[in-house]
């Protein structure tokens, strides 16, 4: 076992894990995070997204011990985040989910999007959206709502201005 | 699935790295974007995974007038995003965008993916247009090897156990670099069926033309390059050479293959020619 010391969704933690064991698993089974759903386990699908250091990263393609020192934000973490609340409103909306598996990893490569690009059209988020697999919506609202958040936080960013 | 139990070290330093990866069964870890899918399918089964993370001298860009030196561990992300001088005219931006999906770039690294040697990863065969050569430090030193005779085969380097690669050189000059860039993938951000780059360094300058994917390893193509660099540019002619260097790549007579390859690099050249 290693000692594991990690900023986790704002909060400093301290925990003995495997060297063996994904970011993933970490989180669920250790930490009973478990918005971060597993799919494939080996960076196909997508729905285990989560940000470390910030950025958008597969929780299964990086083992626990790599984030030593780093900070990982989770879907849970993100509950009043501002770009997230917006996003929740429009996957609603814009029925941009069925059975819910792929839509943490949706959501969390969603906001990595509009952090990185504002206000994006359907052709440059399906291109960002390549690496998440949904096997319900066939996309289309999901597409919708990511564009339809992008264009709320561009008017919002206006006004504020 | 998950992975099989290993230990697990984060050396210091390079010399560190080197004397643990002497170890029966140890192997390097960079971004581990591909690593870690082979310890999850359990085809890797390391019994030590030495993490290179640690190396800060791995993480250095640096430029001088005549070259870029490129940290093995610079992210994909970090080059797409225009991070590095840019010696090459937009190509490295634009090969890192079309590598698999931006949660892979944000850790994947050029390093990696070159010391795994994937024959249809970008890297290997951009650097080999670009004239590069790659800086390796083992128990007996530092050494420089160009990347066209680094990469063996399929997944196979010149790396020894001891080694790790530190950067890349790459060569750049005040002449303006026109470059072409193209890739068939299934779907964005798979791996691709066909790459080719084409990169002259300025009007009557040497010229690199590179087909990807279509053999155990990246191959710079000496007919095509020879014909451009005569300024032939009758579209037949070109196509005659494209087809006899993509020939001798391709062990079967597969009629689809010829075309996939032969098409990719004549829209390479096409997309040098048009800079």
């Amino acid at each position: 076992m290693i000692s594991l010391e990690l900023e986790l969704n704002g909060a400093k933690i301290t925990c003995d894990v495997e060297p063996r064991e994904s970011l993933a698993d970490f989180l669920r089974e250790r930490c009973r995070l478990t918005a971060t759903h597993l799919g494939c386990e080996h960076g196909a699908c997508g729905a285990c997204t989560v940000a470390v250091d910030g950025q958008a990263t597969r929780s299964c393609l990086r083992l626990a011990v790599m984030c030593q020192g780093q900070s990982v934000q989770t879907l849970e973490g993100l509950e009043s985040d501002p770009t997230m609340e917006v996003l929740r409103r429009q996957f609603h909306e814009n029925h941009a989910l069925q059975c819910g598996f792929c839509t943490p990893g949706m959501l969390m490569m969603a906001r990595d999007i509009l952090l990185r690009i504002a206000s994006p059209d359907a052709a440059v988020v399906r291109e960002q959206l390549s690496g998440q697999i949904c096997r319900c919506t066939g996309y289309a609202g999901i597409v919708k709502a990511i564009v339809a958040a992008g264009q709320v936080l561009r008017r919002a960013g206006a006004a504020k201005n | 699935m998950k992975a099989a139990a290993f230990d697990y070290v984060v050396p210091k330093t390079v010399a560190e790295a080197s004397a643990s990866l002497v170890g029966p069964g140890a192997v390097a870890i960079a971004g581990g974007q591909s690593l870690l899918a082979m310890l999850n399918l359990r085809v890797a089964l390391p019994d030590l995974l030495v993490d290179l993370g640690g190396l800060q001298e791995l993480r250095e860009v640096t430029a001088t007038a005549s070259m870029i030196r490129i940290g093995a561990l610079t992210t994909h992300a970090a080059i797409e995003d225009g991070n590095l001088p840019d010696g090459f005219g937009g190509l490295m931006q634009k090969v890192a965008s079309r590598i698999s999906y931006r949660a892979i770039r944000n850790h994947g690294t050029i390093g990696g993916s070159v010391a795994l040697a994937d024959p249809a990863a970008d890297w290997p065969g951009c650097l080999m247009a670009l004239g590069a050569t790659v800086r390796i430090s083992g128990l007996k030193g530092v050494r420089s090897e160009p990347v066209n005779d680094f990469v063996r085969g399929q997944y196979s380097t010149s790396l020894e156990p001891d080694e790790i690669i530190l950067g890349f050189d790459v060569p750049c000059t005040d002449a303006r670099l026109r470059w072409g860039f193209f890739k068939v993938v299934r779907k964005s951000g798979a791996f691709a069926s066909s790459i080719a780059f084409a990169v002259a360094h300025g009007r009557g300058g040497p010229i690199s033309v590179v087909l990807a994917a279509a053999a155990a390893r990246p191959y710079l193509l000496p007919r095509i390059a020879e014909r451009l660099r005569c300024g032939e540019t009758a579209e037949e002619s070109l196509r005659g050479a494209v087809a006899q260097d993509v020939a001798s790549l391709i062990p079967h007579d597969d009629p689809y293959l010829m075309r996939l390859h032969t098409s990719t690099v004549l829209r390479a050249v096409r997309e040098m020619q048009a800079r």
